[in-house]
């Protein structure tokens, strides 16, 4: 343990705290690991690093609070001041900004009346310039809580925002079937599921244009099982093991597992071994 | 045309809940593990060894061949680290495939773990992309569930534990070695090779660190064998990948090519450029790669025939710009991009990509020098090759690269004292450029045409 006496928090407040930050560094062989899960928890929290969180984080992990506030301080996703309940993102990097990301966060900074970093007065929009997250087929994107809002137009992007601070429930393009607050967003991103993988689609447009332009043109990779026979390796018996139909796929949305209701409350530790948690 | 596409990794992308388990299973999933499980582990890499398989992450390395560079077993831990940072600007391929299909991830991941003797592996994601960390979350509980990971794996006696865990938001956490750095609860920063991860990798253990697309390709070469991969692609870029097409094309996304298709190719499946534009300039593999025009059309798009024609493959994140779009503030908002990332490490890297931003920004506003192009070959000449990792290295490629092919344009900043060209041309939908957006046109305020 580290030699400071500062206890950061207390009560309930402190045993959830603990109680989450053993499960999380119980994932990984060493506990230092946690660290950055625990700096996301710690956001779940108090809604940014805060000095008390990193306080926790070091007393928790035996190292001294300039260590993990270096850490702290080398990632994005961590804040150093109070940060509003929805973090709107407009993606700024090459593409998306002269696909018209620019316009969006110009227009948006305006609306909003803050630039980046920075939260509205009601505390609920904190507006940032996101570099590329990996969308770069549905520019100009945003994210919302780091939700997809893809193919944004000013007036579109503008909306969201004012749904958002109106307290309406706002659902995003390819995601959960609607955006939750930094603080929940932080705790999954610490580790804890909140049971909501299975709400919002598989894919958009973009991502699956190739998969059906081929089932247009009836074009297939090569059989595997006539390539596989030709080779010593694996025997053809078992390459040409049953597939079971497609449809079965298809029918699944009532086969399969049922899935918490859309925003439940299901918190499980979804790391490797939930048993270490009792 | 003489290419067409195959899908593999998305192959059941568009069917209805793509991203379960039984989805999976219904498309033949999970039958690469169940004859893996049944392999020598050698065997096992060395299918995948022959199959040429070469890293999807951007390098090209040989991903059978890193696994083979693993000492032999000593008795401790050996680890998988999956690299799902996907981040490179352009790059959009291992995002939308762990969306829909995460457990084919999975089921590579308890592949190649096998072969490698690993008994707990990571996959390390980027903190940004919150439902694909949700999805991923659930894949591993679901293969638990179905013991498909876990203690005595399908009565093999195989045992693993697989962990997924959020990044926090920093680009330099793709390089292999930052991202090891990262998952040891540091700041991400490269470390020096060697030693290379695969003999002191996470934890100082033998480590093999693979791209998500790499370990999704995996089952499908135990499932398919060495002949049936190597019937897709070239000779030396064997096999299938992702080819993201983005920007001013009409119907940007995912096209699952053999190596070898050519964007000529790519882009008549794709409806073309832009209705009524032409094409201007175009990454073949992300950010970090020298700019092709269309005089690079036809160069296939594998390993060798690019770096022949003087770019790199990279993540065949195929940016495309048309000739609205002015190359000099696509350039500028990179350079921004890399010094904003840079983690600081190294000096050349560090302060090299501040100037180089600072330089651009001057010139992209009108303010720069005819000077002031050598400056910047000058600055990329002294990061190029001069840091532990790649990132500065990629700082100067489009900027080369760029000032050979566009270097009229540049000048052009110089001389007309801004921007030729109208910022909103470029973009999706119609709008005013704010103030901040009117460039300074040598003295001249903007509305004064004709005064």
């Amino acid at each position: 343990m580290a030699s400071t006496t500062y206890e950061p928090y207390e009560g309930a407040k402190l045993e959830r705290l603990e109680r989450d930050a053993a499960a999380a560094t119980a994932r990984y062989p060493d506990p230092r690991s946690a660290l950055l899960p625990l700096l996301h928890l710690v956001q779940s929290e108090d809604g940014y690093v805060s000095p008390d969180g990193i306080a926790f984080c070091a007393r928790t992990l035996a190292l001294s609070t300039a260590e993990v506030s270096a850490v702290a301080t080398f990632y994005t996703q961590y804040k150093r001041h109070p940060n509003g309940e929805y973090t709107v993102g407009v993606c700024t990097n090459t593409l998306c900004a002269v696909m018209g990301g620019d316009a969006i966060y110009d227009e948006l900074s305006e609306h909003l009346g803050v630039g980046h970093d920075e939260t509205t007065e009601d505390g609920k929009v904190t507006l940032e310039r996101v570099e590329c997250n990996a969308a770069c087929d549905y520019a100009p994107v945003m994210m919302v809580n780091w939700e997809f809002f893809d193919n944004q137009t000013p007036d579109s992007a503008k909306q969201v925002v004012d749904r958002l601070r109106s307290g309406e429930q706002v659902a995003p393009t390819r995601g959960a079937s609607s955006v939750c607050s930094f603080k929940a967003m932080s705790r999954v991103l610490a580790g804890f599921s909140d049971g909501r993988a299975d709400e919002g689609v598989g894919a958009g447009e973009p991502t699956l244009v190739g998969r059906r332009l081929a089932r247009e043109q009836g074009w297939e990779a090569p059989s595997q099982s006539s390539a596989g026979a030709a080779e010593g390796g694996p025997s053809a018996a078992e390459q040409d093991a049953p597939v079971p139909p497609k449809s079965g796929g298809e029918q699944s949305s009532v086969d399969t597992p049922s899935a918490p209701p859309s925003g439940g409350t299901s918190d499980t530790e979804t790391g490797r071994d939930a048993s270490k948690e009792a | 045309m003489g290419s067409t596409l195959s899908p593999v990794l998305s192959h059941h992308w568009d069917a209805e809940k793509s991203w379960t388990l039984a989805t999976y299973e219904a498309d033949g999933g999970y039958q690469g593990l169940r004859k893996a499980l049944e392999m020598d582990p050698a065997d096992i890499v060395t299918a995948v060894k022959d199959s040429g398989l070469r890293g999807r992450g951007g390098a090209g390395f040989p991903t059978g061949l890193k696994w083979s560079f693993l000492p032999a077993p000593d008795g401790g831990p050996r680890y998988l680290v999956v690299n799902a940072d996907e981040s490179e600007p352009g790059t959009c391929k291992d995002t939308p495939l762990m969306m829909a299909s995460p457990q084919m991830l999975i089921e590579g991941v308890a592949i190649t773990s096998r072969a490698i003797g690993c008994d707990h592996a990571f996959i390390y994601v980027r903190g940004e992309i919150l439902h694909v960390y949700r999805r991923l979350l659930r894949a591993v509980e679901e293969a638990y569930e179905k013991g498909y990971l876990g203690k005595n794996i399908l009565g093999s006696g195989y045992d693993l534990d697989v962990t997924v865990h959020a990044g926090a938001g920093a680009y330099i956490c793709g390089e292999e070695t930052a991202l090891l750095d990262s998952l040891e609860g540091r700041r991400g920063q490269p470390r020096l090779k060697p030693p290379f991860p695969a003999v002191a990798g996470l934890y100082a253990r033998p480590t093999v660190v693979n791209n998500v697309e790499s370990i999704a390709s995996v089952p499908s070469i135990i499932t398919g064998g060495v002949d049936w991969f190597r019937s897709m692609g070239t000779e030396k870029s064997a096999g299938f990948g992702l080819f993201s097409l983005s920007g001013h094309v009409e119907r940007p996304g995912q096209y699952e090519a053999p190596l070898g298709i050519t964007l000529r190719e790519l882009l008549e499946m794709a409806g073309g450029v832009r209705q009524g534009h032409e094409l201007k300039f175009w990454t073949p593999g992300g950010s970090s790669t020298p700019l092709f025009t269309a005089e690079h059309l036809d160069v296939p798009l594998d390993y060798e025939s690019v770096g022949a024609a003087g770019s790199m493959l990279g993540t065949r994140a195929l940016q495309i710009f048309d000739e609205t779009t002015c190359v000099v503030r696509a350039i500028t908002r990179w350079a921004e991009f890399y010094a904003h990332e840079s983690c600081g490490k190294c000096t050349p890297c560090r302060e090299g990509t501040y100037w180089l931003k600072q330089v651009l920004g001057r010139l992209d506003h009108g303010q720069g020098t005819m000077e002031d192009l050598d400056t910047l070959l000058d600055v990329c000449d002294n990061i190029l090759g001069r840091s532990f990792c790649a990132l500065g290295d990629g700082a100067t490629s489009t900027i080369t690269s760029g000032i050979a092919l566009f270097r009229e344009e540049f000048e052009a900043h110089v001389t007309g004292g801004g921007c030729p060209l109208d910022p909103a041309a470029s973009a999706l939908f119609e709008y005013t450029p704010r103030r901040s957006d009117v460039r300074a046109l040598s003295g001249t305020a903007a509305g004064t045409v004709g005064a």
